[in-house]
């Protein structure tokens, strides 16, 4: 039960891991904050039930499950958040963008 | 009815992460108990949007079969965000699109723009009205309908039954 806590533990380990990577490699903040959130949620959901797994002994199951929804339930919130602020705020798209909606409707009054 | 059925949820909400936070000992679930109805009495007026989501054994199936579509999406998204960050080229074509929902009632709508923004490649931006503003990582549909059909139709067939 051990090995396999620890190896869950361990893959969240990589799926953060390569968020982090995916945060240094996009080129603009809306693409970073697509690598952050999503690798972020299921990293800290693995780690969690890696831990849980891996010391059962502490009946720490329904702790876990809570913590889980909390990740699940705040962490696109706060992505979105930001993501908000930064286009109001005039942030502009990576030049590899092939369209932004947003701007255009905002620009025309369209869909107020 | 919508104001005892949203106090009915709230009830049953605070009273399971209780005692998931405790242990199943009968003073506990007293004292739990006591205290959901409280804080409910007391913030009832708030909770009004609770009232959305539909009780019965439709919907209660559904949520679970959602449950399973959401973690094999947030799966497939971390796969698919990795592909894209380990690959030398970063083969991505983002940009912002619209979209529209069918979905009506406030908590729906959060839960699919929070399920949206887990899923791979897409991240909501902003919300007016029943359009979404969605940045996606991979722009494969150029129109408001090509674009709704690949990123909302899978969730929203199953949150249409859950809150209506």
């Amino acid at each position: 039960m051990e090995l396999i806590g620890s190896i869950v533990t361990l893959t969240g380990s990589i799926v953060l891991l390569l968020g982090a990577l995916g945060i240094v490699r996009m080129p603009d903040v809306y693409n970073r904050m697509q690598a952050g959130t999503k690798a972020t949620t299921l990293g800290t959901i693995l780690f969690l039930i890696g831990i849980s797994l891996g010391h059962a002994e502490c009946g720490c199951f329904g702790k876990i499950a809570i913590l889980i929804v909390f990740v699940l339930a705040t962490n696109p919130v706060s992505s979105n958040a930001l993501a908000r602020a930064a286009h109001s705020a005039g942030i502009k798209l990576t030049e590899r963008s092939v369209k932004d909606d947003l701007k255009s409707d905002n620009e025309t009054g369209e869909a107020k | 009815m919508k104001k005892s059925k949203s106090a009915f949820i709230g009830v049953v909400i605070l009273f399971a992460v209780w005692v998931m936070l405790t242990d199943f000992s009968p003073q506990e679930m007293i004292l739990g108990g006591v205290t959901a109805l409280l804080i409910v009495f007391l913030f009832h007026s708030r909770l009004a949007v609770l009232g959305d989501v539909k009780l019965n054994l439709r919907s209660l199936v559904y949520m679970v079969m959602y449950l399973f579509v959401f973690t094999w999406e947030l799966l497939k998204s971390n796969i698919d965000v990795a592909r894209r960050v380990i690959s030398p080229k970063l083969p991505i074509n983002p940009g912002i699109v619209k979209v529209k929902t069918r979905l009506k009632s406030p908590l729906g709508r959060a839960f699919l723009a929070n399920s949206i923004t887990l899923t791979p490649g897409t991240l909501t931006v902003e919300m007016k009205g029943e359009y979404f503003y969605i940045h996606w990582i991979d722009v494969t549909s150029d129109d408001i309908e090509g674009a709704t059909e690949s990123i909302v139709s899978n969730f929203e067939k199953y949150l249409e039954i859950i809150f209506g």
